[in-house]
């Protein structure tokens, strides 16, 4: 145990307390997703917490993005997924017969992995979603609270009129932040939020993360280790399990407190992984 | 070291080879240099023999009445295939971009195929079945009217504008889509919004392209806006109207070579728009989709 204690630094902080005393706020139970008729990820039983940051790990291929996709029904822009089994949002069934997608989406923000900021001004990167959303009271100092909130007011406040595409990677994907906190959402997902940036940007990201979790409930997928153990709370590992005809599926090989994941897991696999045995 | 018992050279059957790759090779470069030939001698010889009956009352003046088909000009054609094409892009341009949005934006992948094939054969049927449909349709109930030869170039504009439409909103990147739909913004919002904005530059090309094709129709015209030979300038569009193409048709036709050098005329206007239009179009379009795909 030792050695992984030094090979994955997860002290510091200020860790939120212990996560039973939390309210959970997504639930799922023996959820299962398909594509057409491939098993993708196989009963997946879950609480994510309220205001915790909860990290996703796991190989490529097991699941963690069509996982987190599911929390706002992005996966019903997949024609052939479906999925089985219970996800709630706050007690609600999330993919029950009379819940609107766009309406989850609006109460569920996402940040994605590559930067994706619309052709637009800066400005109305994060306006045009209000004005949509019918948030257009105040819009100026809206645009200007998101943008703080996402650390890139002072970087942008002079050039609100530049296209957002002249900004670099990092700010793009503070700016994606800034949009999607803008529409005040309840929870943010954010898929690999740092992979396509540089060492600098994903710091700028991770600190923002942490001022971030005081406001929103967030959830991260990251294939970065040291990443989840920075940033969150409660980590979840996705593994790949091969069935006997040989299809993989993702499964949840074990949640717990980012610590004990890292320092202590209970199961085999996990602490492979974090190791850096295997994946 | 034995000396080898095979040689790298040319020899025998791989002679033959090399000469028959040779001879396709020419072939192949004959068969494109015809090609691009054949543009050149239209343009070579239409402009030599169009262009010298231009001058300014050509554009400006309708063709003059009683024994001096010299005078005037095909002003009244310009005007006719402009409320008919222009007509034709207000039908067209809505009813193409909606089919295109339908298509990439919200039909399944199955019933997009059929789309796609109806419209591509749609574009296929020859332009004069058009224009029966549309006689039968309109002309025998009320008559030939530019409005009838306008539906006819639409239903030729559809198809074109459509697919170009089509093609652009593919090459807008699917990660646009994603940011809109995860801020809580419905599908409509989302493609009128963000999606066809981005696409913008190569609709408007795309129409662009279409307009170039509907000016140079004639077969669908004959029938549906060509009677009554008005050579005064007139725009309503329930008149029947005159176009360059029904000018080049009739004029050519004339035992007067006054009104025969007026078609070569008219003949090297309409091919002149065409190519600036067209070529400049495709250009746009080429850079546009550049910008959009990088």
């Amino acid at each position: 145990m030792e050695a992984i204690r030094t090979r994955i630094d997860v002290s510091g902080h200020g860790r939120s307390p212990v996560a039973e005393t939390r309210e959970a706020v997504f639930e799922a139970r023996d959820l299962c997703v398909f594509y057409g008729d491939q098993l993708a990820i196989d009963n997946v039983n879950i609480d994510i917490y309220q205001r915790l940051i909860t990290a996703i790990i796991g190989p490529s291929g097991c699941g963690k993005s069509t996982f987190i996709r599911t929390l706002n029904r992005m996966t019903d822009l997949v024609s052939s997924a479906s999925l089985t089994g219970q996800l709630r949002y706050r007690g609600i069934d999330l993919h029950g017969p009379k819940v609107d997608a766009v309406e989850v989406r609006r109460r569920i923000g996402m940040v994605f992995q590559k930067p994706n900021p619309f052709p637009k001004s800066i400005y109305d990167n994060v306006a045009w979603g209000l004005r949509i959303l019918g948030m257009r009271k105040d819009l100026d100092q809206r645009v200007e609270k998101a943008l703080r909130s996402a650390a890139l007011w002072d970087e942008v406040k002079d050039r609100l009129g530049d296209s957002a595409l002249g900004l670099s990677g990092g700010q793009q994907q503070r700016l994606c932040i800034a949009r999607a906190i803008a529409a005040e959402p309840e929870v943010i997902l954010f898929d690999e939020p740092a992979s396509a940036l540089d060492p600098i940007s994903t710091s700028a990201i991770e600190d923002l993360m942490h001022e971030l979790k005081r406001d929103y409930t967030l959830v991260i997928v990251t294939h970065n280790m040291q990443q989840a153990a920075r940033v969150a709370d409660m980590t979840a590992f996705f593994g790949l399990e091969v069935a006997p005809d040989e299809s993989r599926r993702g499964v949840l090989v074990e949640y717990d407190e980012t610590e004990k994941i890292f320092t202590n897991p209970s199961d085999k696999r996990t602490e492979g992984y974090v190791t850096g045995r295997f994946g | 070291m034995s000396e080898p018992t095979f040689s790298l050279r040319t020899s025998g059957r791989l002679r033959r080879r090399q000469l028959v790759s040779r001879a396709m090779g020419a072939l192949a470069v004959g068969a494109a240099l015809l090609a691009v030939a054949v543009l050149a001698i239209v343009v070579v010889s239409v402009a030599s023999r169009g262009a010298g009956a231009l001058n300014l009352d050509f554009f400006t003046k309708n063709q003059a009445q009683g024994f001096n088909p010299k005078g005037g000009g095909i002003l009244f054609a310009i005007v006719g295939t402009g409320v008919l094409v222009g007509i034709a892009t207000l039908i067209a341009l809505p009813l193409g971009v909606l089919t295109a949005i339908y298509i990439s934006e919200l039909a399944p992948p199955k019933l997009a195929r059929v789309a796609r094939i109806a419209l591509d054969i749609t574009n296929g049927i020859p332009t004069i079945v058009i224009g029966i449909f549309v006689f039968a349709m309109i002309v025998e109930a009320h008559g030939q009217s530019a409005l009838a030869g306008s539906i006819a170039l639409a239903v030729i504009m559809v198809p074109l504008i459509a697919r170009a439409t089509e093609e652009v909103l593919l090459l807008v990147p699917s990660a646009q889509r994603e940011a809109s739909l995860a801020l809580g913004v419905s599908r409509w919002r989302t493609t009128f919004g963000v999606v066809v904005p981005s696409a913008i530059g190569g609709i408007l090309t795309g129409t662009t392209l279409a307009i170039a094709r509907a000016a140079g129709e004639t077969a669908p015209l004959l029938f549906l806006t060509s009677l009554g030979l008005s050579s005064q300038a007139d725009a309503n569009p329930l008149h029947p109207l005159q176009s360059m193409t029904l000018v080049i048709f009739e004029y050519s036709d004339q035992a007067d070579p006054a009104y025969q050098a007026k078609a070569w005329a008219a003949a090297f206007t309409l091919m002149c728009f065409v190519l600036v239009t067209s070529l400049s179009a495709k250009l746009a379009l080429a850079r546009y989709r550049k910008k959009l795909g990088g």
